[in-house]
């Protein structure tokens, strides 16, 4: 697992308070993981502050799985 | 027509005195002080070092770890509070109408931290707004009535009520009229409030309405006595359940008291200072009688709002001997913040549950840390000073007052059938 990749899903466990294994790349936020809006919005933020960059909103709304996270992320963090 | 009768069917409290109602009460006729040293935050550079805070508090004990964090502390201990009042109420809402079951929560100021946390965060950044989504649900003082009536799925009227430290006895009087109008069976009500940080604390030592006597916080609230010199601050919350009186008879509940009397006024007078003669608390008094259907001889004890600031106690014990005149010397009268602090917006809620543990156990707790006299205060008042006082209690008046003015009182009366 990329270093990336884990701190994506420690993200994760810790705001939604969801146990590691959940977090599969295939786990929606929403569907699986069991955020409202309000919890993506924030977890988006989390990335942001984390890997420091911004996420343009319209970015944003593409990334609802943990797969979409960590591959943008790796895609888009220097 | 016929109002229906209301009386109160179970109780929470959440309180620097303790984490339990019967906690609450025994430190209150035990006479214990909940003040010491600020721990949630480094006081070095403010006036004001200590406060009564709450102890032990566990947010997860009460809702889960995901949901606790996106909640402020205001939230947390009205959810703790709730917890308590809804067993201890034995209510089972599986089986009762939801729909007609409210919650009405009252907080003065609501989720500070929350604000403070993230303005702070805005300040240090460079100007970009990065907001947590979480900010305004978190924050409003609506949020907690909100947050009770999803856990507890009550679909009845929800809402808060907001009047600085009367916030809570507004709320209770809310409930109290909706049930006599026939418009919901039961209600969640009471109040919290969660203050002690830079913010709130800051705040009120600018005013200058804090105690700063920090060699010594356990003796620094000292309602009516001369040397006293300020409020000191304290957190938590209370909770009570009113219900309809059939509708209580019906599912067998238990019957703590019942409430006859509420009566809100305002000093029109300064934002925060109160009226010298104590016209607004008189006439809230008055009001509170009126509504009840009773004389001043009907009631043995009055829980006073009693903050230990210079003026406030003066004041209110002046409209105490206008308005009850002889019979003002045959009352009990006590501070119990001399023992909690200040609750603020929960103020109202916790004076009302130790009202009602007072008409219950036929016990006045004292209002602790009289040292000397002060010539300003009538000394033929009972002012319970230092050590509970056994005494039949038929009914118990509790007031509170808030910065702006307002006042609102409360009756419970012993249940009869």
């Amino acid at each position: 697992m990329s270093d990336i990749a884990s701190r994506v899903k420690a993200i994760i466990v810790e705001k939604l308070g969801v146990d590691e294994n959940e977090v599969t790349p295939e786990a929606s936020f929403t569907n699986d993981l069991g955020a409202d809006s309000l919890d993506t919005v924030e977890l988006i933020m989390e990335f942001e502050k984390e890997f420091n960059v911004a996420i343009p909103d319209e970015q944003a709304e593409q990334i609802s799985t943990v797969g979409q996270a960590i591959t943008y992320l790796e895609k888009n963090v220097k | 027509m016929q109002l229906k009768r209301v009386v109160v069917t179970g109780l929470g409290a959440l309180t620097p005195l303790g984490n339990t109602v019967p906690e609450y009460w025994n430190g209150l006729v035990s006479g214990v002080s909940g003040a010491a040293p600020i721990t949630k935050f480094n006081t070095e550079k403010f006036k004001t070092k200590f406060a009564c805070e709450v102890k032990n508090f566990k947010p997860e004990d009460f809702m889960d770890k995901k949901e606790a964090r996106k909640v402020d502390p205001f939230v947390q201990y009205a959810m703790a509070a709730t917890h308590e009042a809804v067993v201890d109420s034995g209510a089972n809402f599986e089986e009762l109408d939801t729909d007609r079951i409210g919650v009405i929560w009252g907080a003065g100021i609501g989720g500070l931290k929350t604000f403070l946390d993230e303005i702070s965060d805005f300040a240090k950044g460079d100007g970009t707004p990065r907001y947590n989504p979480f900010f305004i649900p978190k924050m409003i003082i609506d949020i907690a009535a909100g947050h009770i009536s999803i856990k507890y799925g009550l679909r009845g009227p929800n809402f808060a009520t907001v009047s600085a430290c009367a916030s809570s006895n507004n709320a209770i009087i809310d409930a109290f009229n909706y049930i006599r109008l026939g418009k919901a069976n039961m209600f969640i009500t009471g109040g919290s409030e969660a203050i002690i940080n830079e913010a709130g604390i800051g705040g009120f030592n600018a005013m200058h309405a804090l105690s700063t006597r920090n060699d010594s916080p356990e003796t620094a609230s000292r309602p009516f006595d001369l040397d006293r010199d300020g409020f000191v601050a304290g957190e938590g919350a209370g909770a009570i359940i009113l219900e309809e009186y059939e509708h209580a008879k019906k599912r067998g509940a238990k019957i703590y008291a019942e409430i006859v009397g509420g009566g809100m006024s305002a000093d029109a007078n300064h934002i925060t200072a109160p009226h010298p003669q104590g016209l607004g608390a008189r006439n809230v008094m008055v009001a509170a009688l009126e509504d009840a259907g009773m004389t001043v001889d009907d009631i043995d004890y009055i829980n006073v709002h009693g903050t230990s600031t210079p003026l406030g106690d003066i004041s209110e014990t002046t409209a105490i001997v206008n308005l009850f005149g002889e019979s003002a010397y045959k009352l009990n009268i006590s501070s119990t913040k001399s023992m909690t602090g200040h609750l603020l917006g929960a103020a109202g809620a916790v004076e009302a549950i130790a009202a009602i543990m007072a008409v219950v156990h036929d016990t006045v707790p004292p209002t602790i840390n009289h040292f000397t006299d002060d010539p300003a205060i009538d000394p033929k008042l009972n002012l319970t000073f230092n050590k509970a006082q056994k005494r039949v209690i038929r009914a118990a008046l509790s007031n509170t007052f808030g910065f702006g003015g307002h006042n609102t009182s409360v009756i419970f009366k012993k249940f009869v059938e």
